[in-house]
């Protein structure tokens, strides 16, 4: 049910559409069925499946607007939630911001779906788990992951005539690998579009290895330390950076993308001329959805009832750091407007550049230093300097004289995104974290803060 | 607001799952007919942003079927063959996924409680006030905050009404309206000059309420410092204080970094309840099931067993509660159809238990749930997660003032920061919103740029006062998240503003 065509989905648009007594009307359709299976203490913990769509309505009235959720998907309700919108918008005051709906847009393909995805079934993902299962266990070794596959959609469509549908996959594998003693932990992540180009065994053999080797860890100083952060770290460290990048909040000041004393740093050499990050939602191994307002599939689950909630603007290829240079920032329709420029909308995912370093190169380059594995409960702690503190965890290590010395116990750290890509050192080949692509890095004066006995 | 399915027709429905079920070879089932509604109201500074209602119906089925667990769920429907399909779907998936089972499920027995129904206390439902209502008052919010000083400032109403109906192969068909709410906004001063910007979002708690929570009796405010608030919030009045308060961040001094005396107040004081106890004394995490994502936790089973673990300094008596008046935490019945209520987790500073659902109050030896288990859609499976967990009030007579008077350097925090904590729940740092520093028993002015590092074990044994009840205050979050996939919960935490010695202080201002 979840899964329906470009056809069926337009059909459904078009009615609620027809519903419409607003000045415009805007709807957009999610839809996804995803499954499961979870495992811990090297035994299944629970799985299963669940199937939903879900439709979001915003009715615009002059100047006020107001929206309205649905999964129901019979004509009463259709109806029913058209007129909720609109009544909401009758009675919202005039938002001076209110932009007009956009017409018909060009949307660019974009390889979000794998049918090798969509086919799979309880039995293979419950192959996914012996496997990760059984190679912990003839290494006494406690295994706990979490195989999640999602098909779905997106359809937006407006009173307009603007119309954008499309399909995706995803299927995201995690496992934490323990000792028996508990003195051991290890980690691995992997999420891809094709699911045929997971190996269970083998991924798990990453968290297998961290496990072994991160035992009996020794307390060293916090303090200033060359780091070395793989893909899933350095993936943590980002996020807010690439989801910090609206032009409105710099102008206003509250960002670490503005300048002092007024505007914005739009232009400026920011971070190391190493430093390439771009978005492409068509890049063959990290691609994204075509159109912003396509939503999360994942959130037409959730309890906020899902729905995506932009405005349909295309999303294309965009730099945002060329060479260390803030090449674009992002617009809501109305700051680009005020401005006089192009309204870019925020990235759904970003490719960093790498370098050609190996994980052993830049180990074997290090004096002394620390192998970061994973950050975990990273939050932002000044928005302004993009400061944010979390903690190592599941394989930290001493390196020293270009070698791997011995597992480390997990610090804390207060660091900055901006800070540590101006002190790169090198960088390896990008690899897909959550979405995006990103290498691992190698930076002096990573700031650890105090230690953690945490496992 | 369209009336939810009638009972009768959730029976029906429950029912053909239950037996759906039970004929494939189920030996458990339970089946979750839920509808969640919610709105938003979102401004900023004289516009009203956005304005959504949503609404979510579906039905979720659980079975245990050759001892494995299995789910599956299905949106939008209201047919019985549907439902029917649906839960068979739940029994394949537990027999394909029992193949790698272990030890099969041992569910604490429970007995059925029939046809029940519970409610939070509502005066004024949410859903049944007028828009135009929810954005005069938030104008209103904006434009105080923008006449006393602030550059910007966003605010928003967060409303939540939960429609649940349980029913299980136990024999109990529960049907409960939960409501909570959450006003909230953040002012924002800014120094283009210096480039300095300084927040202060609201001292306003979510809360297991409805409307009701907007309407503030004398008795709500609590005095001192700033005015904060307990089952009564004055959204207006705290704004005015906030937009004040955010210009006097940009001036405040900037901490040295050291050792103080941190008195926290229980606006502040939640969340690191809710890190530090509360997410440490789960089972699950404890047992290793949520080792992959949320981390297991430092008090283990060894450490309950010994019944001399010292979680905190004697004064310190931590309790969960499924049942507090206004909480976000209360229901009548939770999500594995086990009734509520009150049991200790932390006695006298020693961890005396846990908190744990059907599926695993036999580790510990008990034979009865204490009722935490909880799905935050029909979509997932419902899986242990936290009570409200408090910090009981100290049992002499001691108002802030009081406290505040024997510390001689120290920092009084109220309102909540930045947050975050270790996968084992050992080593923490929180900020917050105001900082007000103490010398020699005065307060003497603001400060900026603090945040706390400590470690759960040191930091509550060095809790060393704690003020009585007179001053006990629920904290909360929506946005307690666990589990994969991600669920959130909602959950309060109360306590009463306390003094925490020798805490190790950070400077968080950095250049770049």
């Amino acid at each position: 049910m979840a899964l329906i065509s470009q056809e069926e989905a337009k059909k459904i648009l078009d009615k609620v559409l027809s519903f419409s007594k607003a000045d415009e009307m805007s709807v957009s359709l999610n839809g996804a069925r995803s499954s499961n299976i979870r495992y811990a203490l090297n035994t299944v913990s629970s799985g299963g499946e669940a199937d939903n769509m879900s439709l979001l309505i915003t009715a615009g009235l002059g100047k006020r607007s107001g929206s309205a959720t649905i999964n129901e998907f019979d004509d009463r309700a259709l109806e029913r939630t058209v007129r909720r919108a609109e009544e909401i918008a009758r009675l919202a005051p005039e938002n001076p911001e209110y932009m007009p709906m956009l017409g018909p847009q060009k949307y660019l393909e974009t390889p979000t779906y794998s049918e090798n995805t969509a086919k799979i079934d309880a039995e293979y993902r419950s192959q996914v788990a012996f496997d990760s299962v059984d190679l912990c266990e003839q290494k006494n070794l406690t295994a706990a992951g979490y195989l999640q596959d999602s098909t779905g959609f997106s359809a937006i469509a407006n009173s307009k005539g603007l119309f954008g549908y499309n399909r995706s996959t995803l299927a995201d594998f995690s496992v934490t690998v323990r000792t028996a003693d508990s003195k051991g932990s290890g980690y691995v992540t992997r999420d891809f579009t094709d699911i045929s180009k997971l190996n269970a065994r083998e991924t798990t053999n990453i968290a297998v290895q961290k496990a072994m080797a991160s035992t009996n860890a020794r307390s060293i100083e916090p303090g200033k330390y060359t780091v070395i952060l793989e893909p899933t770290a350095m993936s943590t460290l980002l996020q807010s950076m690439m989801s910090g990048m609206d032009t409105r909040l710099a102008d206003e000041g509250r960002s670490f993308l503005s300048k002092k004393g007024g505007g914005t740093r739009l232009g400026e050499k920011l971070i190391d001329e190493r430093i390439t990050i771009y978005s492409d939602p068509a890049n063959s191994d990290a691609p994204s959805e075509p159109f912003s307002g396509a939503g999360n599939r994942l959130a037409a689950m959730s309890f906020l009832g899902g729905g995506g909630v932009g405005d349909g603007r295309p999303l294309e290829k965009v730099m945002w750091f060329d060479k260390g240079v803030v090449k674009n920032m992002s617009y809501s329709r109305f700051w680009a407007d005020k401005k006089g420029v192009k309204a870019t909308p925020p990235s759904s995912g970003f490719i960093m550049e790498g370098g050609n370093q190996s994980l052993a190169d830049m180990t074997k380059s290090t004096d002394k230093g620390i192998l970061v594995t994973r950050l975990w409960y990273v939050r932002m702690v000044d928005p302004q300097t993009l400061l944010q503190t979390g903690l190592t965890r599941d394989g930290t290590f001493y390196i020293e004289n270009g070698q791997i010395k011995f597992p480390v116990k997990n610090f804390r750290f207060n660091e900055s995104a901006v800070i540590v890509l101006n002190n790169i050192e090198s960088l390896g080949a990008p690899v897909r974290m959550n979405g995006n692509m990103i290498p691992p890095v190698k930076a002096r004066d990573f700031t650890f803060t105090s230690l953690s006995d945490a496992i | 607001m369209e009336p939810g399915l009638d009972t009768s027709i959730k029976k029906r429905l429950a029912d053909a799952a239950l037996h759906s079920a039970t004929a494939k070879g189920a030996t458990y089932a339970d089946v979750r007919i839920n509808r969640y509604l919610n709105q938003y109201v979102m401004t900023r500074e004289d516009k009203v942003q956005n304005i959504i209602n949503t609404e979510s119906f579906g039905v979720g089925i659980r079975v245990i079927a050759n001892g494995c667990w299995g789910f599956a769920a299905i949106g939008n429907t209201q047919s019985e063959e549907d439902v029917a399909k649906t839960a068979e779907k739940a029994v394949a998936f537990a027999k394909a996924h029992a193949k790698l089972l272990k030890k099969p499920v041992q569910l604490a027995p429970q007995k059925g409680f029939g046809e029940v129904s519970w409610k939070s206390t509502v005066k004024k439902n949410s859903f049944d006030i007028p828009v135009k209502e929810k954005t005069d008052l938030l104008l209103a919010v904006n434009a105080a905050a923008m006449a006393n000083g602030a550059n910007f400032v966003n605010s928003v109403l967060f409303m939540i009404n939960e429609q649940k109906y349980f029913a299980s192969t136990d024999g109990s068909y529960i049907d409960q309206d939960v409501h909570r709410i959450w006003p909230n906004f953040t002012v924002t001063a800014v120094d283009k000059a210096s480039g300095l910007v300084a927040t202060r979002d609201s001292l306003s708690a979510p809360m297991g309420m409805s409307y009701d929570y907007l309407q503030t009796a004398p008795s709500d405010r609590v005095g001192g410092v700033t005015t904060r608030y307990n089952k009564g919030y004055d959204m207006l009045e705290d704004v005015t204080a906030a937009a004040k308060q955010a210009k006097q961040k940009l001036k405040a001094k900037s901490v040295e970094a050291g050792k103080y005396d941190l008195v926290l107040d229980p606006s502040h004081t939640y969340l690191t309840i809710h890190e530090s106890v509360g997410h440490a004394t789960e089972l699950d995490r404890v047992l290793g099931y949520e080792a992959n994502l949320a981390g297991t936790s430092f008090a283990t089973i060894d450490k309950w067993k010994s019944k001399s673990f010292n979680y905190g300094s004697k004064d310190v008596n931590f309790f969960a509660d499924k049942t507090q008046p206004g909480s976000l935490g209360e229901v009548g019945w939770d999500d594995e159809g086990v009734k509520t209520k009150q049991w200790d987790i932390i006695k006298d500073g020693i961890l005396v238990n846990y908190q744990a659902i059907r599926d695993q109050v036999h580790m510990l030896g008990e034979t009865e749930s204490q009722g935490c288990a909880y799905g935050d859609s029909w979509s997932v499976t419902q899986f242990q997660r936290m009570a409200n967990i408090s910090l009981a009030p100290g049992k002499d007579r001691l108002t802030v003032d009081e406290m505040i008077k024997d510390v001689k350097k120290g920092i009084y925090i109220i309102g909540d920061g930045s947050y975050s904590i270790d996968q084992q729940r050992y080593n923490f740092q929180f900020g917050g919103q105001l900082f007000y520093e103490i010398k020699d028993g005065q307060i003497v002015g603001m400060l900026r740029d603090v945040a706390y590092q400590s470690n759960t074990q040191e930091f509550w044994n060095s809790c060393v006062k704690i003020c009585d009840e007179r001053d006990y205050r629920l904290g909360g979050t929506f946005f307690d998240g666990k589990g994969q996939p991600v669920q959130i919960n909602s959950v309060s935490h109360g306590s009463s503003t306390a003094r925490f010695n020798g805490v190790n202080v950070l400077n968080t201002s950095r250049k770049i």
